[in-house]
């Protein structure tokens, strides 16, 4: 139910009286993408190529294909996902407060299982009130092994654990499950790292994937998240939530064209689902 | 990029020598940063041109103060109109009307409303009242054990819900019951929904008029982005909201979603969350948003005295 004005629709208008890219049209363009969170720095550095290429655009449909091979181009450029190469395969999964981690993990762990995997989860947010519970009840909706301690226990030693449990039961995937915090505090951020390092000692080479999960309705900030996160902890791979809203996400080109980081899914609602593989042409094509 | 805005205002109003007055030409210059600066700060595209045009038509032609330079009086002027729009009086939460008093949260997934609903039983505490929070999250796993929970930490009683209830039942016997659990203010913690589903947005409106809660604020995630106005808009015409609480200020959000909502609804930001934990409700200050959306706190400050 997309009831928004499309890109599609503006350029056409952008085009309406005249064949040329002026001063209007482009300012249209800015609108589109400024409006769909692609965000300042990546609309102008869009809107430089445009003008660079300005003799061969003359309508609405040559300046769409043209934007879209602009855009395809920052996604064909991320890095590739790393293979399953070893069992158990393990992924942590972090991100800011209330972006869909927890979510996303059942509907990873129902994929998973779909694809006749053992998995087995591990409860690493042990600060907010009742995330174990709702982690509980997701996996038993996948039919998922879980693995929690007690409330205000240490998230490594969860993370720990369940990684220990993971090698003895010889579990496919382990998925850990982590506390949402903001990247700005420095000492939570270190206990993502504590936690991450305290899976490599279980299992050398694991994490094998660290994805952040972003909130598509969410500005400019998302940048600053995946920055730090990268930083702080190395991310492998990014998961957008909530593209189910009228929310485009737009801002993940320039996240993808700054750190090269690969999509791996989307998130398109609440059930176990409602989970897809990004695919960029389609989500190209929403934005538009 | 714009912490420092006032370094690129400083460098194109360099020219401008002296205390002459702002020209078209060199205000033009300075607002093209301006710009700049909300739109990375995430205010809505919209807004902006009209907040653009609002503080031009101000600035032409003004005498540059003695104590300023031109890049500080546009400045002075931005920021003027930023506190403007976000809201020069203090809002308390609106408590009339019968007992027990009803204040209902909304807002989309993962805003921050269960946290809310535990500051704010905090807060109303704190003010001589005796909230009792109410679960009508009969959807996400554990909605109901998570405000459970913030109310056994707080000693807060919490109406005993299950899944398998109607939200509008459930606040219904919470009004019932609230007189012989002692307390006489509803905190209603309503599912996380997305605007555009009309069957939840329904859900909310029937709650509404089987409650006719005397304050119903949105609960707002700072770091939105430019989908804020449509999320406040949907919200507001099917509710008319009574106010707005901005959540997760404590992190570098520059917080532009804030004068999107204020510019599509026209409701007061009643308080910010700066943190997950029940104490972290503040109030909303207006000139300090703008000096945050601007990226210029302390310049701002200097500025005000002038
Ligand atoms: N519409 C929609 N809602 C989603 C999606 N993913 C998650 N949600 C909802 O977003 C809210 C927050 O999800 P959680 O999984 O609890 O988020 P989290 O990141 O684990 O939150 P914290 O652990 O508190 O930081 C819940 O109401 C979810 O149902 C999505 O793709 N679409
Ligand atoms: N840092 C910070 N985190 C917050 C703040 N308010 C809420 N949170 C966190 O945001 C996440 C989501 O909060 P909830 O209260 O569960 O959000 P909700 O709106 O009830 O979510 P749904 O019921 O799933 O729609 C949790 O991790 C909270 O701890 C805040 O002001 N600052
Ligand atoms: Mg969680
Ligand atoms: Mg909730």
């Amino acid at each position: 139910g997309k009831t928004r004005k499309s890109l599609a629709g503006r350029l056409e208008q952008a085009f309406a009286d005249k064949n040329v890219l002026d001063r209007q049209n482009m300012e249209e363009i800015e609108e589109a993408l400024i409006t769909a969170d692609v965000g300042m720095d990546t609309t102008m550095k869009l809107i430089g190529r445009i003008e660079a290429n300005a003799a061969q655009i003359s309508g609405p449909e040559q300046l769409r294909t043209f934007l879209k091979q602009e855009m395809r181009k920052v996604f064909e450029n991320v890095a590739q996902p790393a293979p399953v190469a070893e069992t158990p395969h393990v992924v942590m999964v972090v991100g800011v407060n209330g972006v869909g981690k927890t979510t996303t993990i059942g509907k990873l762990a129902f994929q998973y299982r779909c694809q006749g995997a053992g998995v087995l989860i591990g409860a690493a947010d042990t600060f907010r009130a009742a995330a174990v519970e709702q982690l509980t009840i997701w996996a038993q909706r996948a039919d998922a092994a879980i693995v929690a301690h007690r409330e205000n226990t240490d998230p490594a030693a969860v993370a720990f654990d369940t990684v220990e449990a993971g090698i003895s039961r010889s579990i496919d995937r382990v998925i850990i499950d982590t506390a949402g915090r903001l990247h700005t505090k420095v000492n939570l951020m270190e206990q993502l790292k504590k936690i991450k390092r305290s899976i490599g000692k279980k299992l050398p080479g694991a994490p094998h994937e660290v994805l952040l999960v972003l909130d598509a309705t969410t500005g400019q900030n998302a940048l600053a998240q995946a920055k730090m996160f990268h930083e702080g902890i190395g991310v492998t791979g990014l998961i957008l939530t909530k593209l189910d809203g009228t929310a485009r996400g737009g801002i993940v080109v320039g996240i993808c064209d700054a750190m090269k980081l690969p999509i791996h899914y989307i998130g398109v609602g609440e059930a176990m689902e409602d989970l897809q593989p990004f695919d960029h042409e389609a989500f190209i094509d929403a934005l538009f | 990029m714009f912490d420092n805005l006032s370094d690129k205002l400083n460098s194109v109003f360099k020219k401008l020598k002296g205390h002459g007055k702002l020209s078209e030409k060199n205000i033009d210059e300075g607002l093209r940063e301006v710009r700049m600066a909300l739109l990375e700060a995430d205010a809505h595209y919209r807004v902006v041109k009209q907040l653009i045009a609002d503080i031009r038509a101000r600035a032409i032609g003004q005498e540059v103060l003695e104590s300023l330079t031109p890049a500080q009086q546009v400045i002075k002027i931005v920021n003027e109109e930023l506190t403007a729009l976000m809201g020069s009086e203090k809002e308390a939460l609106n408590l009339s009307g019968a007992m027990p008093q009803a204040v209902m949260l909304v807002g989309l997934q993962g805003s921050g409303k269960t946290t809310t609903a535990g500051k704010l039983a905090v807060h109303l505490r704190k003010n001589g009242k005796k909230p009792y929070l109410v679960p009508l999250d009969v959807y996400r796993p554990a909605a109901i054990d998570q405000l459970k929970k913030l109310g056994e930490q707080l000693s807060v009683p919490v109406f005993d819900s299950s899944p398998e209830m109607d939200p509008v039942e459930i606040a219904q016997k919470a009004r019932q019951k609230a007189p012989s659990e002692g307390c006489d203010t509803l905190v209603l913690d309503t599912a996380g929904r997305l605007h555009v589903d009309s069957e939840l947005m329904n859900e909310l409106s029937r709650i509404q008029k089987a409650i006719e809660p005397s304050d119903v604020l949105l609960i707002a995630d700072a770091m939105t982005g430019q989908d804020a106005v449509n999320m406040a808009e949907s919200f507001d015409q099917a509710l008319d909201l009574g106010g707005i609480v901005l959540t997760k200020m404590d992190g570098d959000a520059r917080g532009g979603a804030a004068l999107s909502i204020k510019a599509v609804t026209g409701k007061p930001v009643k308080f910010i969350g700066v943190g997950e934990k029940t104490n972290a409700l503040e109030e909303f200050h207006p000139d300090r948003m703008a000096s945050r959306i601007l990226g210029m706190g302390d310049m701002l400050s200097f500025i005000e005295k002038a």
